[in-house]
């Protein structure tokens, strides 16, 4: 499904890495590795688009991302490191707009469902300031949960600063995301519960730009 | 290596082999003192009939030859900043990264020359009109152009990655470009309603021949400085952007540089 | 697609209205800047009301670059910017939904607070009135020339000032325009020609603006 051919990224004038290319079927599970500054973050960001790669290229379904029109954007799921959510609105209200931004429409119900599914029973309609950090985290991954019809999700760092229970939450949310057919990139350091799903895998380390 | 090759695309083009960086820094170093000499040559002509060939203006004596410098560098200032506006587009479109070293290698002159507007136009205006600044519809364009240069250059200094400078960059240019033709009509405007239009640039009436082929060959003079500086400075700037590339370190191995 | 428009409006004004401090602090801002100008020049009457509409325009000029900074800012850091530019809605339809909050919620109250501040420099009613309209007509481009600049200087430093850098000599037209409706209607001529060019300014602004915000807020991520 996405195709990534003699992927090369440079920042700042400097190459960071050079000469990636896989290629990703349906319901797989690909860890990227490397050290800090290896591009990991990079990688994921010109596979969502976001980032020019400064050669090579990414294809989905055989077209290539800069040339598809919604099929992408409503297929794939970037998750950054930020929350991108706003302390001033409650999770609901956040919620609710992510997955309008998405392309998607869940009603409210189905949203308090996913919420309550991540813990955060009766805090729906909380300014998310007033949650801990690690429950605006939370908040933040119950988007997963509204967004299991995509194709593919793109998550970097994951499970950073989350607790064993979110962990699970979150392990067993790619488990089912895997299952129903979706594939998932994602970049971590710590060990994790699927690393026996774990079906693919990219060392940066190793194609590390000589310069 | 990557970095050194301009975009694939253009690479089969003739027209585009220049716009790669490793040819046309040599080039650039060529035609650079080519360009040095012939200002020199122009400015030297130039002054001498600015000064010694024009007559002397019978309403406003010596101090009209100010004008061989102020309405050259007015021209120019306008000049640059379209022609950094068609770089900046240029690299937009087609992601030649040597455009929009061009268009940061123009800004600096085009600040320069607006300046220079500025300066001489203030030296003319206190014999002429009694006073060093004059609110005139050219000379407040002309500061408003000045001001569009500054920002041009102050919003590609805080941008550390170069790439984002550059396209940053152009797009402020092609904003300003567009902007300028109703800046200019809408100042002129305001000018005629607020001021009773009593003094203008436009006055003298008559030019003698010498006078406008003393402007004519300072004119020049200032285009071949501006393209050899230009030159000058875009090859630091490929230098800088293009440092760890192998061309370049092939020079350094030579001992060019 | 109408409906993320609708929602984005929706939610960049209630996030303006629970932070409604920040606004209330920029038209605060205009009024005390327009009230410094007497304390400056004088109580004349006859010099106010010439200076009356310049003054109250320039302040609502600052203050609406004021506000500029925070358009994309916050949006940025939290990185629901990211989420926008790879959203399946055009970016281009998205932040003319940004810059619709944001004119309703920073400029529109500029608009009628001027006439309170034109009475302080003695205008009559008739100018009070195309005061306010030429606000009403030219703060749209202000908001859309003022976004571009707000993209381009996206996580900068000091992105505050060089906004005010970048858009200053931008609003010009603006400025020039808006006074001179309101001077036309003071000496008893038609501010008509200067209302309808405003008019036509916004307009263009609306026409372009999107895209070049949009291509401003692509460099940006690049």
């Amino acid at each position: 499904m996405l195709q990534v051919k003699q992927l090369t990224c440079v920042r700042a004038d400097r190459p960071v890495f050079q000469g990636l290319s896989f290629d990703l079927k349906a319901s797989r599970l690909m860890q990227v590795v490397g050290v800090n500054g290896s591009g990991k973050t990079s990688l994921l960001r010109i596979l969502a688009g976001l980032l020019k790669p400064a050669e090579g290229s990414v294809s989905w379904r055989g077209m290539p991302i800069e040339q598809q029109t919604s099929d992408y954007s409503l297929a794939r799921v970037y998750m950054g490191h930020a929350n991108a959510l706003k302390g001033d609105l409650s999770a609901m209200e956040n919620l609710h707009w992510a997955c309008l931004l998405a392309g998607r429409d869940p009603t409210q119900p189905v949203i308090a469902e996913a919420l309550n599914h991540w813990g955060l029973n009766r805090r729906h309609h909380l300014p998310l300031r007033v949650l801990s950090q690690g429950q605006q985290r939370r908040a933040a991954l119950a988007r997963l949960s509204l967004l299991l019809d995509a194709k593919l999700w793109l998550l970097d760092e994951p499970f950073a600063a989350l607790d064993t229970e979110a962990q699970e939450a979150l392990e067993h949310l790619i488990a089912r995301f895997l299952d129903e057919g979706g594939s998932v990139i994602l970049t971590t350091h710590q060990a994790f519960g699927l690393s026996p799903r774990i079906t693919d895998r990219v060392d940066l380390d190793r194609l590390r730009a000589s310069c | 290596m990557s970095s050194a090759t301009p975009n694939q695309a253009l690479i089969g083009s003739r027209w585009f082999k220049y716009a790669s960086p490793a040819t046309f820094y040599p080039l650039a170093g060529t035609l650079a003192p080519w360009f040095a000499v012939l200002s020199l040559l122009l400015f030297g002509l130039g002054l001498y009939i600015s000064f010694f060939v024009a007559p002397t203006d019978a309403q406003q004596g010596e101090a009209y030859r100010i004008i061989f410098i102020h309405v050259p560098a007015a021209w120019m200032s306008m000049v640059i900043y379209l022609a950094m506006a068609f770089w900046a587009g240029l690299g937009l479109a087609f992601h030649t990264r040597l455009s929009g070293m061009m268009a940061s290698a123009l800004a600096p002159s085009g600040a320069l020359f607006t300046v220079i507007a500025l300066w001489t136009g203030a030296f003319w205006g206190k014999p002429t009109w009694g006073a060093w600044w004059v609110w005139d519809a050219r000379l407040t364009s002309e500061l408003l152009l000045l001001f569009l240069y500054l920002g041009f250059m102050a919003l590609q200094a805080a941008i550390e990655d170069p790439r984002r400078a550059d396209r940053a960059g152009a797009l402020l240019a092609l904003v300003g470009v567009v902007n300028i033709p109703i800046i200019y009509f809408s100042v002129q405007w305001w000018n005629t309603l607020h001021q009773g239009a009593s003094v203008s640039f436009t006055r003298a009436p008559s030019m003698a021949m010498t006078m406008l082929e003393g402007m004519m060959v300072m004119s020049l003079a200032c285009w071949a400085y501006v393209f050899a500086v230009v030159l000058w400075r875009v090859r630091k700037i490929i230098l800088i952007r293009e440092r760890n590339s192998d061309w370049v370190r092939q020079l350094q191995q030579k001992g060019v540089l | 697609m109408l409906k993320v428009f609708k929602a984005l409006v929706k939610r960049d004004m209630t996030l303006a209205w629970r932070r409604r401090t920040d606004l209330l602090n920029a038209v605060l801002f205009f009024v005390m800047v327009s009230s410094l100008f007497p304390l400056a020049i004088g109580a004349d009457p006859k010099l106010l009301r010439l200076i009356g509409p310049g003054v109250v325009w320039v302040g609502a000029l600052l203050s609406c670059q004021l506000t500029l900074p925070r358009l994309f800012a916050s949006d940025h850091a939290d990185q629901t910017l990211e989420a926008m530019v790879l959203a399946p809605t055009p970016l281009s339809v998205l932040v003319l939904a940004k810059v619709l909050s944001h004119w309703l919620c920073a400029n529109m109250p500029l608009v009628f607070i001027a006439p309170v501040l034109g009475m302080q420099f003695g205008l009559g009613p008739e100018a009070l009135g195309v005061l306010a309209l030429s606000l009403a007509l030219g703060t749209p481009s202000l908001s859309l020339i003022g976004a571009i600049a707000g993209a381009l200087t996206l996580g900068l430093r000091g992105a505050g000032m060089l906004v005010a850098l970048l858009v200053l000599p931008l609003y010009c037209p603006v400025l020039i325009m808006g006074c001179l409706a309101v001077e036309a209607t003071v000496s008893g001529l038609s501010p008509e020609p200067y209302l309808l060019l405003l008019a036509a300014f916004s307009l263009a602004t609306v026409a372009i603006g999107p895209w070049a915000i949009a291509t401003a807020i692509g460099i940006a991520y690049e």
